[in-house]
């Protein structure tokens, strides 16, 4: 078996104590949640770390609830209790609905939001459904917080502005009423999506009055492009029409990279055949 | 590190460290070899156990995480009058296995599958077993081993 090198683990009992850690162990040290991704690198010696920092004994990090029209999900909620909690199921089914489809059932019982959105992994379903739903991440260092959307957490390949000390409290999604149709649809062959679309649209009968369409795991990062949105507004018939356009458009600002998950140009041809499924699917 | 936990019914105390799988403590240090260990990156299910009732990769979850909680293996299943559980004699009445080295997964996947949802449809037990791999049987014979596991077992429920 492929052993891993010893370390530490740390048990905070708070988000503030754990930030003080980080802080003590600097580049020694490293936040842990369910080592979906951390351990395997780990293992292959492409990171070392002598400390681990568990965020799962912090209380209350991983709660799921409501409040006050939001859908508030804490940084060490899994993948799992996610896709089967009832509050996500009712309210977001969307949410629950690409949860199910995260990876295999053993990482999703492990691996968390936090986990996932702070590794920025480009191949990741919850970041480009969260920024198309319009969520904020809520991070705290010591005693300071700040809140941020999505594509100011997620600033690259394994990039996020995350500070050396601070944490992913939870994720704030706001629930828009009853207009709101939101579908997420990705392609996969291997262990990470090849491709993955949100679309959330506001409508009012057949009209589609506001539109946001995010293309992840294409690029570095999920992207979305105001062309592509303002191409999918107007009447259903309308839009119809432009959608090639707008897949055009969300192309050209997603910039697909090659990787081992497809060339650029199938994926280019993939964003067509997906936004086109995703707005079938969100108007069904 | 002292980890107590409960396996296969029976309260456990060992030492380990921090950095031990639960692959590690089960195959090594408690000698329960059913448990395979294949891909070693949480890819192929070959390692599934079930902790508090979900499944998880022995490969890669740490022992640590196991620390006062149920964990359930492959041994863990026969009854202690030897029966074997429905799934064990479904894979073997349908011949769900050749090498075999995926099927203690296998028969673990697909135990949380049905504890969860006690009467799947095929798609649903493609999409729940999607994560193990098996490289030799084919997935046919497995998908109606549990087919036919959860037809027993619903008879014994309903008896
Ligand atoms: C086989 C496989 C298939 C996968 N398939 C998919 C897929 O289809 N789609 C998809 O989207 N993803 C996929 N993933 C990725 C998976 O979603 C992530 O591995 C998982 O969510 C990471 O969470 P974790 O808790 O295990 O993180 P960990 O490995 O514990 O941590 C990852 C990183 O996040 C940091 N971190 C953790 N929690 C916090 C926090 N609260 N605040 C700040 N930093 C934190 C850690 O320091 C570390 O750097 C796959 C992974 C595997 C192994
Ligand atoms: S050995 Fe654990 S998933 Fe393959
Ligand atoms: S029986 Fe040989 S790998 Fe499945």
């Amino acid at each position: 078996m492929m052993p891993l090198r010893r370390f530490a683990m740390h048990q905070p009992k708070s988000v503030a104590e754990a930030s003080q850690m980080l802080a003590e162990f600097g580049e020694k040290g490293r936040l842990y949640a369910g080592g979906t991704e951390l351990l395997l690198a780990m293992k292959h010696d492409l990171l070392r770390y002598e400390h681990l920092i568990d965020v799962k004994t912090i209380p209350g990090l991983n709660k799921i609830e409501l409040k006050n029209g939001t859908l508030n999900i804490g940084g060490a909620a899994t993948h799992r209790a996610i896709e089967h909690s009832p509050a996500v199921k009712e309210n977001l089914p969307v949410l629950a609905q690409m949860e199910n489809n995260v990876a295999n059932v053993r990482v999703r019982a492990s691996g968390t939001l936090g986990g996932n959105l702070c590794f920025a992994e480009p191949h990741s379903d919850p970041a480009a459904l969260l920024l198309a739903l319009g969520a904020k991440a809520h991070l705290q260092a010591k005693s300071v917080r700040r809140t941020v959307t999505i594509d100011k957490l997620i600033t690259g390949s394994y990039e996020t502005s995350l500070g050396a000390d601070e944490l992913l409290e939870g994720i704030e999604i706001p629930l828009a009423g009853k207009s709101q149709r939101a579908a997420y649809v990705k392609f996969q062959l291997k262990e990470r999506p090849t491709l993955g679309l949100a679309l959330v649209l506001d409508v009012d009968g057949d009209n589609i009055k506001k539109a946001k369409a995010v293309v992840g795991s294409v690029s570095p990062m999920p992207t979305e492009s105001d062309k592509a949105n303002g191409l999918l507004t107007g009447s259903r018939a309308q839009v119809e029409k432009q959608l090639l356009d707008a897949a055009g458009a969300l192309a050209q600002a997603a910039d697909p990279v090659d990787d081992l998950e497809g060339g650029a140009d199938y994926k280019r041809h993939l964003i067509g055949v997906f936004l086109k499924r995703a707005f079938i699917k969100a108007l069904a | 590190m002292n980890l107590q936990f409960v396996l296969n019914g029976k309260p456990w105390r060992v030492e380990c460290e921090a950095q031990e799988t639960l692959a590690e403590v089960l195959r090594n240090t408690l000698n329960l070899n059913g448990t395979k260990v294949s891909c070693e990156v949480q890819v192929c299910g070959a390692c599934t156990v079930l902790v508090d009732g979900a499944p998880v990769s022995a490969c890669t979850y740490l022992a640590y995480e196991a620390r006062g909680k149920n964990v359930t293996t492959i041994e863990g299943l026969e009854k202690p009058d030897g029966t074997l559980d429905p799934l064990q004699q479904a894979f073997i009445d349908e011949f769900a296995f050749q090498c075999g080295f995926c099927t203690p997964g296998m028969i673990m996947s697909a135990k949380a599958l049905l504890d969860e949802n006690p009467a799947p449809t095929r798609a649903e037990i493609i999409h729940y077993m999607d994560g193990n791999i098996c490289r030799c049987t084919g997935y046919v014979p497995i998908v109606a081993a549990i087919q036919r596991a959860a037809q027993a077992m619903g008879k014994e429920t309903k008896k």
